[in-house]
């Protein structure tokens, strides 16, 4: 095994003169959940595009399973933004699992019995397999997100990137997911998932990146996810709780409302 | 002329045959390839391709002094082509939208067509004449060969269309992960718009210029409202297209010098305004049934909660009738009370004691439980 599943140097990625990430660099753990956090605009989505090759760097290098993109395509699944597509499209769940498909079938060849079984239970897998033949434009959100995870699952890859998987779900389809990672992460897979709660990271993920144009931290999240470094990304105006910076433990503990105003003089040093 | 005549002329008539093929055919290509541009919201692609066809109509005429309809068409395909392309390359180039590019090109192109025309026309030839027909298209200047040609170019665009059936699907529904997985979207991309090229312009002659943009959107527009499966609405928006291709020509055919695109417009139109109103689950029709459905049910439930609440008040539930006139204050402004206790009574749920007094029976009383109770609860 490689001992980066990704590796990014120096990338810096405009979009018309304007940067929108600077200089960044980055080593993700292989067999490891990593979060990508940071305000709305950091460049989160633009980091993931960069890695899929989806847009072109203006600077930096780009390693996948120590080859390049294009090298390393077959192993690399993706989870777009929810909202990145048309959910009145005419077509059914089992299809858009099934395009999971498309990249190792090759032009032409329309996917068959045995890549309709695999749909199937990746489908099984997120508890959608009831849906199988449900319109796309017929599901909430959550089972939206379930199904662009289940799509992602066919590609049965070994890196996973996922823009929002947890984007407007509820509990329970969140705490599916969550299992669907885990066990990602049981069979030596590496996932990296843009992540917008800042209070579940800890539970949730092994490691931390943290981003704002530039990388702010990167490492276990028990190292880099300090009020410190947060404070840094969003800028003063943390939307998180107190607790949460420092670790794991903390977070579990006591889980405060949402999106609350920081106050500062109240809040205990973290360590 | 009554339609059984109508209908035999179809059937005999050695030219209307001929026209209503043609039209049936490229009718057919622009509604399946249709629906790809409306999934993907470029509905003013076609108009755009269309338009700039025109001036490679002129200039093939220009450069060979031939009207024979290949060398119109391979022509109006190049400049409709090289359109596209343009429109590609401002969107790439520089910070102007896709619609304000295909704006651009389209009338740019249009108007140097226009210029081109009037000077072939100028000439003093007679080689020239029909070229005009170009603009609004005459179906009935179609002839056996032309059809043979719209049915061999339009034939192979639609055997393109499903060999690549399943990559054209992923570029409309998701570029981006059509792309992380390997798909060369731009190349898949110009493959689909050289198909909508060819449906265009194999549709000029018989439909003009100006208007077979809408033989591209209506059919689609119209197929869409019937189905949730992409290969249902291809094949229903082809056939509508034909539907209307065929319509179109007829009437034009029949004299008058009613040119064909309006009247295949008209009839494509027609098929979208009764699929807009009365499609199911998608038309306007059934949107105001279910709603209608729901305003019911709800008025139902509030009439329901009303006789909870005063059985609430008084106890004994099922026995303690309440007139109508009381429940009717308590309705303020919501009508059709008789109905939702009728309605009530026929589900069991309430029951008349004496006329204009009513209470809940047993089940009404679970009902109101399982309705309201959650929201009661402290
Ligand atoms: N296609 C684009 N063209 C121009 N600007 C863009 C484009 N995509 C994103 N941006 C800009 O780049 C910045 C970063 O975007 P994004 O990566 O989507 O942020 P995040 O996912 O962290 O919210 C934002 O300011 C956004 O407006
Ligand atoms: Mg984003």
């Amino acid at each position: 095994m490689t001992e980066t599943a990704i590796e990014v140097n120096d990338l810096t990625v405009a979009y018309h003169e304007r940067p929108v990430l600077w200089d960044v660099d980055l080593r993700v753990r292989p067999g490891a959940l990593t979060a990508i956090v940071g305000p709305n605009g950091a460049g989160k989505t633009t980091l993931i595009k960069a890695i899929l090759g989806l847009v072109s760097p203006a600077a930096g290098q780009i390693r996948v399973l120590g080859r390049s993109y294009r090298e390393a395509r077959s192993e690399v699944a993706y989870v777009p933004q929810r909202g990145s597509v048309d959910w009145d499209f005419p077509t059914s769940v089992l299809d858009v699992v099934l395009m999971g498909t498309y990249g190792s079938l090759g032009w032409i060849r329309r996917p068959g019995k045995r890549e309709e079984s695999r749909a199937r239970e990746a489908l099984e897998k997120v508890g959608m397999e009831a849906f199988a033949h449900r319109q796309i434009s017929q599901l909430s959100g959550g089972q939206q997100q379930r199904v662009f995870l289940a799509r992602a699952l066919v590609q049965d890859a070994r890196v996973y990137l996922m823009d929002e998987p947890f984007q407007g779900v509820d509990a329970r389809t969140e705490r599916a997911i969550v299992d669907v990672l885990r066990e990602l992460r049981e069979r030596g897979d590496t996932v990296v998932a843009v992540h917008h709660a800042l209070q579940t990271v800890p539970e949730y993920f092994d490691d931390a990146v943290i981003l704002n144009v530039r990388r702010i931290a990167s490492g276990p999240v028990g190292e880099v996810f300090t009020e410190e470094n947060l404070r840094v990304a969003y800028g003063g105006r943390v939307p998180f709780l107190q607790g949460v910076a420092g670790g794991a433990s903390a977070a579990r503990d006591s889980p405060p409302p949402p999106e609350s105003p920081v106050d500062r003089r109240a809040r205990p040093e973290a360590t | 002329m009554s339609i059984g005549e109508l209908f035999s002329l179809l059937l005999f008539d050695y030219t209307l045959r001929t026209v209503a093929l043609g039209t049936a055919a490229l009718g057919a290509v622009a509604g399946a390839l249709g629906c790809f541009a409306v999934l993907r919201r470029q509905s003013l692609l076609g108009d755009a391709i269309a338009h700039a066809a025109l001036p490679g109509i002129g200039l093939a005429f220009l450069l060979t002094g031939s009207r024979a309809t290949p060398v119109l068409v391979l022509g109006a395909a190049l400049a409709g082509w090289i359109g596209t392309l343009f429109v590609l390359w401002i969107v790439r180039s520089s910070r102007i939208r896709e619609d304000a590019a295909l704006g651009i090109v389209l009338s740019v192109f249009f108007g140097v067509g226009l210029v081109i025309l009037t000077f072939v026309q100028r000439r003093p030839t007679a080689a020239q004449a029909g070229l005009e027909t170009f603009l609004f298209g005459q179906a009935a200047t179609l002839l056996l060969r032309d059809v043979l040609l719209i049915a061999s170019l339009g034939g192979a665009a639609l055997v393109v269309l499903a060999l690549f059936w399943k990559e054209f699907k992923l570029l409309s529904f998701d570029p981006e992960f059509g792309a992380s997985v390997g798909l060369p979207v731009t190349r898949v991309d110009l493959l689909l718009t050289s198909l909508l090229v060819v449906a265009i312009v194999i549709g000029l002659q018989a439909v003009g210029v100006v208007l077979i943009s809408a033989l591209v959107v209506a059919p689609a527009a119209a197929a869409r409202q019937w189905t949730d499966s992409l290969s249902v609405m291809v094949v229903l928006a082809g056939f509508l297209g034909a539907l209307a291709g065929v319509a179109g020509s007829m009437v034009s055919s029949l004299g008058g010098g009613i040119p064909t695109g309006p009247t295949i417009v008209l009839v494509a139109s027609l098929a979208v305004i009764i699929s807009l109103c009365f499609a199911p689950r998608r038309g306007l029709m059934a949107g105001f049934l279910r709603e209608r459905g729901t305003r019911r049910r709800l008025r139902v439930d509030a009439v329901l909660a009303d006789l909870y609440a005063l059985a609430a008040q008084h106890g004994e539930a099922t026995s303690h009738a309440h007139p109508v006139a009381v429940l009717r204050a308590m309705q303020e402004r919501r009508g059709g009370l008789e109905r939702s206790l009728e309605a009530l009574e026929s589900r069991g749920l309430a029951r008349e004691v004496r006329p204009g007094e009513w209470c809940l029976t047993k089940a009404g009383v679970e009902r109101a439980r399982t309705l309201f109770l959650p929201e009661v609860a402290p």
